[in-house]
């Protein structure tokens, strides 16, 4: 059975183009790039050159890239590095539609001593930048707010956040794992200080990510030992990693177009087709600033896990918000803080998409999705006959 | 991804029984929408008493679709005396094992099961009632049947009783009262405590006391008021007096507050010492808050 690959944002395929670079890494070229010898050192080169690759994607100085294990490690730096380094002050404003590795940290955080601000959105997704300024002062160390959310690919004004930290001189950290690939960024035009992505969800490999770090930013060395990373980050260098991920920017920036346009059209055809044939469901999200490539709908009165499954029977790979999915017995907190009530919160699915779907894949989906819906719903107690 | 048995499988996928009996003898509706999952049974009885039919329809997933199917081809057939006698035990066992954090899924038809029967014995009026005292207010669930799933399953830790009836898996402020009933129903210590630290003997230095309290008050109470959106924050400690300052929904509810003071302060003579009393810091009292609705 052919799998048709909807999950995206949980992660990619690794482009055949970075497989390529990063074959001939572990047994031909498998050199240490601390080395004296020459086998070793020319490993740096490597290096260099994907750092290059990393900064032409963002729009930033290649001596601001800093390679780490991935978009959890950069969050977690991030966060507790900017506020190491400034030691004074002890508040964070974030959202309470983080993903987990930046709301667990600060949520943590609050058993240290800091005072934490989760700010609320609203029924789209959408924050409120008044409330944000609000709560920006003195004592206001740090303020992190993802760039796109993971769920529901609402897409952030991080621009403007960034001024409004920037003006009144407080750190901004952007998790930015769903938005890298997708959307276009420019580092060297805006405010952010810190930002995090990750490589395999833009084609690259697992294991290997990014911290942003804009110059002049303070931050605390996040892994002590050796001088690697210029003593920011130690440990011996992810060579193949950190050179896949470097192709897998240079052919995510080749490739902005095709996602905005083709992409985003087999997912406005996948989720106008649903929303049509399916009664009683919506969407959730901000429709109008959103990521190209993800659609969360709720079908009401159904069980997510259950049309995950079903779908899992013809191949097609999606995830949900439900609670069953999320491995506790709540649903998902990005929803719930949307105000999506309970009955469709359990019976979202998201749909991510990539530049390997066809228009094929989506055609099938929308033949094999609405007689699933139909089948649970006359399971469900909550739909009269 | 969960891993499920064949049975599971062919049950989810192919259900018997599924719908509604009409005029039936007995009717039982357990769950909510809101809680992630729900069950209605309806059987009818023969002239002997035995079960010649039943149906159900589900609100939830593969499991709780599996187990609710195997439950209508459990009971088809028995008499009403022998079927009251099915548990959650003999579900689970049927589908050839439940993944653990699923077992929730066999109780509900279990407690589907009894409900329906209630309902025909008391002539068709009866609903299902709750009996016992609520212990989980995040999913509605009473200290009657928590004890029963530990007696009926042998359980020996909070997170075996959450998964078999989500008592605990909320917000977990009601861990420490599950704790209890395991050891009342045990008769005995249970294997490890999973918050909670032990109450010190012996005086403490002021750095400990202060430690103890933010730890308390980080463990027994904020995710209690995390959960219905509030928090609290340790301000300061000047002798037996604590100050804290309540944050989000709590601020600006006055009755929560007080409730709120009483709740901190009792978690605190538990876990602290018995001399403290909490008061609410004014000066923060009136900042902006946290998750304003």
């Amino acid at each position: 059975m052919k799998t048709i690959y909807f999950d995206n944002n949980a992660t990619t395929r690794v482009d055949e183009r970075v497989l390529e670079e990063m074959g001939p890494l572990f047994c031909e070229f498998y050199g240490n790039p601390s080395s004296m010898h020459t086998f070793g050192g020319q490993m740096g080169r490597k290096i260099h050159h994907a750092r290059e690759q990393v900064a032409a994607l963002l729009g930033c100085e290649p001596s601001e890239v800093i390679f780490t294990s991935g978009g959890t490690e950069s969050d977690n730096a991030a966060i507790k590095g900017a506020l190491a380094a400034q030691p004074h002050k002890r508040k964070v404003i974030t959202t309470r539609v983080e993903h987990p590795a930046v709301l667990s940290v600060c949520r943590d955080l609050e058993n240290h001593g800091y005072t934490v601000v989760e700010l609320s959105v609203d029924r789209q997704g959408r924050l409120d930048l008044a409330e944000l300024q609000k709560h920006i002062d003195a004592d206001t160390a740090l303020i992190t707010v993802m760039y796109a959310n993971n769920e529901t690919g609402t897409i952030f004004p991080i621009d403007r956040i960034a001024e409004l930290a920037a003006d009144k001189g407080v750190a901004f950290h952007t998790d930015a794992v769903q938005a890298v690939g997708k959307i276009p960024l420019n580092l060297s035009g805006n405010n952010i200080d810190l930002l995090s992505l990750s490589g395999h969800k833009l084609h690259g490999p697992k294991g290997i990510g990014v911290l942003y770090v804009r110059k002049g930013t303070r931050l605390a060395p996040f892994m002590l030992g050796g001088h690697q990373e210029a003593g920011r980050r130690a440990g011996t260098e992810n060579v193949p990693g950190i050179v896949g991920l470097g192709k897998a920017c240079e052919l995510a920036a080749q490739s902005f177009d095709e996602e905005h346009s083709r992409v985003r059209h087999l997912r406005n055809m996948l989720e106008k087709a649903i929303l049509k044939k399916c009664p009683d469901c919506r969407l959730n999200g901000d429709p109008e600033n959103r990521l190209p490539n993800t659609s969360n709908i709720s079908f009401e009165y159904i069980e997510g896990e259950a049309i995950l499954l079903m779908l899992d029977k013809y191949g097609i790979c999606a995830s949900s918000g439900s609670a069953c999915t999320s491995g506790s017995l709540e649903p998902s907190h990005v929803l719930r803080a949307m105000g999506v009530p309970f009955t469709a919160a359990h019976g979202s699915i998201r749909f991510s998409l990539s530049r390997y779907n066809t228009e094929e894949e989506v055609n099938y989906t929308i033949e094999k999705l609405p007689p699933i819906v139909n089948q649970l719903r006359q399971l469900s107690p909550f739909v009269a006959r | 991804m969960w891993e499920y048995t064949d049975k599971v499988r062919d049950h989810f996928f192919n259900p018997r029984n599924v719908g509604e009996i009409e005029n039936p003898d007995g009717i039982g509706e357990v769950g909510s929408l809101a809680c992630g999952d729900a069950l209605k049974l309806t059987f009818k009885l023969d002239e002997k008493g035995r079960i010649k039919d039943a149906k159900f329809k589900t609100f939830g997933c593969a499991s709780a679709i599996a187990s609710s199917s195997v439950l209508t081809e459990l009971i088809k057939g028995l008499p009403l005396e022998e079927a009251a006698k099915v548990t959650n035990k003999d579900i689970a066992d049927y589908l050839g094992g439940l993944p653990e954090q699923k077992m929730h899924c066999s109780v509900m038809g279990r407690e589907a099961l009894e409900a329906a029967i209630e309902n025909y014995r008391s002539g068709g009026r009866k609903k299902h009632e709750l009996e016992g005292t609520i212990v989980c207010t995040c999913f509605g669930v009473t200290d009657r049947e928590i004890e029963r799933v530990i007696r009926e399953n042998s359980l020996t830790t909070v997170e075996q009783v959450t998964n078999y009836c989500k008592a605990g898996g909320g917000c977990g402020g009601c861990q420490g009262e599950i704790e209890k009933i395991i050891e009342k129903v045990q008769g005995e210590k249970i294997r490890e405590a999973t918050v909670s630290p032990p109450r010190r003997e012996g005086k403490l230095t002021n750095v400990q006391k202060i430690q103890l309290i933010q730890q308390t008050i980080n463990e027994q109470i904020r995710p209690a008021l995390r959960a219905h959106g509030g928090n609290i924050e340790l301000i300061d400690v000047e002798a037996n007096k604590v100050v804290v300052a309540f944050r989000g929904m709590c601020a600006q509810c006055r009755t929560a507050e007080l409730t709120m003071k009483e709740v901190v302060e009792a978690k605190l003579r538990e876990f602290v010492s018995e001399g403290l009393f909490v008061e609410e810091d004014k000066e923060s009292a009136g900042q902006p808050h946290n998750h304003i609705e």
